[in-house]
């Protein structure tokens, strides 16, 4: 195709990248650099029965004005990254100095906002993924055995809690196990303590929400690798069972590594997504024991105390950065697979 | 010894529909038990002394006089106008889908037939894009919208989820194209037709299993969207989402959660029906991706 040609078909769909996706990832940079305009205070004679006195009052036309003129704020060089709702360089280096050992310096450390959330987010991240593979491949190696039949309709159901959108996905779950709820009911029944509450313990809350995690992307795994099933050979699964391989060893030693490439892929999608994390934290109102990186983005923008685009600036270029060190794999796979395509 | 071995395959069979039954109980039973449980006043569904309230419906019966009751759709859907918000996801649904495939075929097409080098980076561009979580971008708009005055209004949230849409439908689109083989745009244009044209009389005809699957997708992301909804909305126009999440804090104080969970089982209706009948394009939507490497 001629560069021309290419450029033309192309330009729409880029100019919308560009603008929409390029653009704000170095406008999020510019923002973080910035940081809002404090009130301008003047001095006022306020006179009342008593004498007078001078006073600092916020001048409101100032104030307002200065904002129209610097929407962005003032200039704040990279403060804003190294403050304590982000990376907290004192907080840490204090914590480090004043712990005697290890944990008590985790629980100071985990204390500040941005670490908090990288914690839970790198433990959903890295616990769902391993998790969904697992449970998405037996569910395929399952449903592949069924008769031909009851596989239509079982694919049907599996489907539902991907499809769903992911906030009431999250929010079915949570009715379901809040303690009037028919699960948290049925809990509080089993461990016989009628005040069990899933919403209280942070421990729990974190659980709930990775279980939350595989329910809704293992049917992606599962899909994948149930069509991947289906290209098996299967004269090399009849040579392993003629061989003597129990059922065990064919899976171990002819589907799993047939199937290697899809481990990949998944794990590749799922570590992207997952480190997004964000919606389940709103359905199940599980901020008090468990934020997200997208959270405390989101809460900097639409959490009702106010518009911090400094704030959610910083921490964006951070998750940024996050996903850049999580990509790295996946362009060398592509890149790989692009070289091998085209040798 | 044949015997053990069928014996213990049969053990084994068992055992795989045990796994598969529960399976489906975790996958399909939540939406049967909240469909269900929509139809019940509160007390039922969140019922403190008993959760078999639920099905029998007792204090249902004892507060509206029958077992079912249509209170919490009532309340959704005309109290708090609902039906606002799935207008508007129904317009802003439609339009990513036919302007996010406008673009995508074009762009798709364009990537599968070039063969050159750049072709290759910009595929790989759209991987890092597409890797972006929504929320960091989104603060990048909503400082210059609100200064532009763009913020809140339906086109900007339409225009928005095209752009975050595009990466996706970019790399399904032209994977999707590189299975039309080359020879028959090729040949047309050794007729005398353009590119476009060619595009136009000749892959325009034939692509259409490939965009539907691809418009499923498209669907999906923006009928599930909650991040730019959420942000770049207000409150006259939010879609079905946002004004779900907003219903949480409100419904709660006011003690009529069952108008959420009316809501809820509202918007998974059309979800339903969507896997109902393109169950076999979404699977194959999913694997495209992965099985051809």
């Amino acid at each position: 195709m001629k560069n021309r040609t290419f450029f033309w078909f192309i330009l729409p769909s880029l100019v919308a990248m560009i603008l929409f996706i390029a653009l704000p990832i170095g406008s999020v940079f510019i923002q973080s650099l910035y940081i809002e305009h404090g009130a301008v205070l003047k001095e006022v004679k306020s006179c009342g029965p008593f004498g007078c006195k001078d006073e600092l009052q916020i001048d409101v036309v100032a104030t307002s004005q200065l904002k129209q003129e610097k929407p962005l704020g003032k200039f704040n060089g990279f403060g804003t990254y190294t403050n304590r709702n982000h990376l907290a360089v004192n907080e840490v280096r204090d914590a480090w100095g004043s712990s005697s050992n290890w944990k008590i310096y985790f629980s100071k450390v985990y204390n500040l906002p941005f670490y908090r959330a990288l914690a839970f987010t790198l433990t959903y991240t890295f616990l769902v993924t391993p998790l969904v593979l697992i449970l998405g491949f037996c569910i395929a190696l399952a449903v592949n055995s069924l008769p031909k039949k009851l596989k239509g309709p079982t694919i049907f159901v599996s489907l539902l809690p991907m499809i769903v959108t992911p906030l009431i996905g999250s929010l079915i779950l949570f009715w379901m196990i809040d303690s009037k709820g028919i699960l948290g009911a049925s809990l509080q029944w089993l461990f016989e303590d009628p005040n069990l509450s899933l919403k209280a313990s942070p421990t729990l809350t974190w659980i709930m929400l990775i279980i939350y995690g595989v329910w809704h992307s293992a049917p992606f795994a599962f899909i994948v690798f149930y069509a991947g099933l289906q290209t098996v050979p299967s004269e090399t699964i009849e040579a392993a069972m003629i061989d003597g391989a129990s059922r065990w060893e064919r899976t171990r030693y002819v589907i799993l590594p047939h199937l290697v490439p899809l481990i990949v892929f998944i794990s590749l999608i799922q570590l992207m997504d997952n480190f997004r994390v964000f919606e389940p934290i709103v359905g199940f109102s599980a901020q008090a024991s468990a934020t997200s990186l997208s959270w405390i983005i989101y809460n900097d923008l639409a959490g009702g105390e106010g518009t911090f685009f400094g704030s959610a600036g910083a921490t964006s270029v951070l998750t940024i950065l996050g996903v850049a060190v999580l990509l790295i794999p996946v362009l060398i796979r592509t890149w790989n697979d692009f070289n091998r395509k085209a040798a | 010894m044949s015997e053990l071995i069928h014996r213990r395959s049969k053990l084994f069979t068992f055992l795989i529909w045990v796994f598969v039954f529960f399976w489906i109980i975790a996958a399909g039973f939540p939406f049967l038990w909240t469909m269900w449980g929509s139809f019940k006043v509160q007390g039922d569904f969140f019922s403190k002394a008993d959760w078999a309230y639920a099905i029998s419906g007792l204090r249902t019966q004892i507060e509206t006089g029958s077992s079912f009751t249509g209170d919490g759709y009532h309340g959704a859907w005309v109290t708090k106008s609902f039906w606002q918000a799935a207008l508007n996801t129904m317009i802003v649904v439609v339009s990513v889908v036919v302007i996010s495939l406008t673009l995508g075929t074009l762009g798709g097409y364009a990537l599968a037939r070039s063969g050159k080098k750049y072709a290759f980076y910009l595929l790989m561009l759209a991987l890092v894009f597409r890797a972006m979580p929504h929320i960091t971008l989104v603060s990048g708009y909503l400082l210059p919208f609100f200064e532009w005055n763009l913020w809140g209004h339906l086109p900007t949230a339409i225009i928005v989820m095209v752009a975050i849409n595009q990466p996706f439908t970019l790399w399904m689109l032209h994977s999707f194209f590189l299975n039309i083989p080359k020879d028959l745009d090729e040949s047309a244009m050794v007729d005398g037709c353009t590119r476009f044209q060619a595009f136009r009389r000749v892959i325009v005809p034939v692509m259409w299993p490939g965009v539907i699957t691809t418009g499923l997708f498209s669907f999906l992301l923006a009928y599930n969207d909650f991040t730019v909804t959420a942000t770049l909305l207000n409150n006259s126009n939010q879609t079905m989402v946002p004004k779900i999440a907003s219903f949480l804090g409100t419904t709660q104080v006011e003690g009529n959660v069952m108008f959420a969970v009316a809501a809820v089982v509202s918007a998974t209706v059309p979800l339903f029906l969507l896997i109902m009948f393109f169950q076999r394009q979404i699977v194959s939507g999913l694997t495209a991706g992965a099985v051809k490497g």
